[in-house]
């Protein structure tokens, strides 16, 4: 039944004359690699070089300090993370990856959030809340400069694959897919836009159009929106997959949070 | 939490004709590479279509095109040029490529602009609806139509 229907969705797609994803041949990647950095205007760049200027500083001093808040259940994340043990730096470059004890592909957040549920005894924190964006950014920080390098075999393999094929399927009233943007046409200009060859490297980053940071998937939401597809939920496995696809995709580039985007 | 089967595209439940009219918001019969009626029959004005053409909240159809003389900023450069078009492109011509270019180019980033069929994950708001009008793209039609590359 499930392999009728695929087979006849593939025919169909192909008899429609619309791009299908092809799973054998290894995926588009953009040569030579280059960070959202490299197509912002040279006042976005300095922005994001001077860390005093750099506004992404205010999360991750906010994120600093509550990562050394104990909390009233539990320990603070400085207890159990130190440079002797547990040490967190480099950590956030092999994000997302399988968490050992419950199979699930987790990010960053996800990891943050499971100490918070495992090891401190809280509730988790909402995605997009000022404490997880703080504690994201701050963790994240502390592997800026490492290059990104993920794990995409064994359990993670289905959800590489999928998020490809997020990547390379056409969604929206535009009918567009990431690819055709960030594969096909990084360089070019829409409107005042450079399109990049849209990394999350920056993630979380502090958008000048948000007047705030914000996580990767709330830019994924944004270029969804673009296209006048319907977002998919913060957090979702789908922008888990993506967020593994891009992370591999961007592998060698190095983190670079807080990252400063138009 | 497991990867779920990619998903199904609505292409489905389109029909999968190869008919582009069967795909486009209301019925329209395609000669070539052309759409030779006005969409409803209705008149196009160049100087409304000129305003869709660079207006975000109709065609801002600037984000991928230039037009030399036009009145709009950051002009993009995704799509070609379109200055001069109407001596390279019939009404016609001009008319499908505005309401559905991807049977002609599969792999193009121009959005079929009268579509409404075979799509996927469509947000809501959008569900069921062309991008632009029939008004709309007639106006456009006519505004692009007489850009012959003399009078402007
Ligand atoms: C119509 C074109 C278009 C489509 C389709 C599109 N994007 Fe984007 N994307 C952009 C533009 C423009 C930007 C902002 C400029 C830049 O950084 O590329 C952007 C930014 C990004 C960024 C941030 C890059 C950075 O360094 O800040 C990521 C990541 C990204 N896109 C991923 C995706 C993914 C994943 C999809 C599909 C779900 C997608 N995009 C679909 C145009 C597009
Ligand atoms: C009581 C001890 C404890 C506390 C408190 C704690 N963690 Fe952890 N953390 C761990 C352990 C142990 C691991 C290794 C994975 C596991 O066993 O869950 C870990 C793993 C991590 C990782 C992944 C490291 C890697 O190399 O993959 C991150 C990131 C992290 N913690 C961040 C935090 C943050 C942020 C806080 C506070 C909100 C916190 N932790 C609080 C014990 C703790
Ligand atoms: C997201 C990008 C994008 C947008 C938005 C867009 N176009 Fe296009 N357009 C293209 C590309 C790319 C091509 C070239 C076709 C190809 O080779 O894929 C094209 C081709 C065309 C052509 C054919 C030009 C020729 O010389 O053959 C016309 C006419 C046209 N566009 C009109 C429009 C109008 C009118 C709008 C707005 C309602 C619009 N486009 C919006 C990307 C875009």
């Amino acid at each position: 039944m499930k392999a009728g229907l695929a087979l006849l969705s593939a025919f169909c797609l192909t008899a429609c004359g619309d791009v299908v994803a092809d799973t054998k041949s290894p995926p588009a990647q953009p040569q030579p690699l280059q960070s959202g950095y490299e197509f912002l205007q040279p006042q976005t760049q300095a922005l994001q070089d001077d860390d005093f200027a750099n506004p992404g500083f205010l999360w991750i001093d906010r994120g600093e300090a509550l990562f050394s808040t104990a909390t009233a259940s539990g320990s603070a994340c400085s207890e159990c993370h130190t440079d002797a043990s547990l040490p967190l730096a480099g950590a956030a470059a092999h994000y997302p990856k399988i968490d050992a004890e419950s199979g699930d592909l987790i990010n960053l957040e996800g990891r943050i959030n499971l100490c918070r549920t495992r090891h401190q005894n809280e509730a988790a924190f909402e995605y997009e809340s000022d404490e997880l964006l703080s504690l994201t950014a701050y963790v994240a920080y502390l592997s800026r400069g490492t290059p990104i390098s993920v794990d995409i075999e064994g359990a993670a393999a289905d959800w590489y694959a999928r998020g490809r094929d997020y990547f390379e399927t056409r969604r929206g009233q535009f009918n567009l897919s990431c690819t055709q943007c960030h594969d096909d046409n990084w360089g070019k200009k829409l409107r005042g836009d450079t399109i990049s060859q849209g990394h999350g490297t920056g993630f979380p980053a502090y958008r000048l159009e948000w007047q705030s940071l914000g996580s990767l998937h709330r830019r994924l939401r944004d270029c969804d929106a673009g296209v006048r597809a319907e977002p998919r939920p913060y957090g979702s496995d789908d922008y888990l997959a993506v967020e593994l696809y891009l992370a591999k995709r961007a592998e060698g580039l190095e983190i670079e949070t807080p990252g400063v985007r138009r | 939490m497991r990867p779920a089967l990619p998903v199904l595209t609505i292409a489905l439940l389109a029909g999968c004709s190869g008919e582009t009219t069967s795909r486009l918001a209301t019925a329209v019969e395609i000669t070539g590479d052309e759409i030779t009626a006005p969409l409803l029959g209705l008149q196009g004005d160049a100087a409304r279509g000129e305003a869709a053409f660079a207006e975000r909240e109709q065609g801002h159809c600037v984000l991928c095109h230039a037009v030399e003389g036009l009145d709009a900023e950051f002009q993009g450069n995704v799509g070609p040029a379109l200055t001069g078009v109407g001596a390279r492109l019939s009404e016609g011509q001009i008319r499908l490529r505005i309401a559905d270019i991807q049977p002609l180019w599969p792999d193009t980033l121009m959005p079929s602009y009268y579509r409404t069929g075979g799509l996927n994950q469509v947000a809501p708001a959008y569900a069921g609806e062309p991008a632009l009008s029939a008004q709309q793209i007639e106006d456009l039609v006519a505004y692009l139509g007489q850009l012959d590359g003399e009078s402007t």
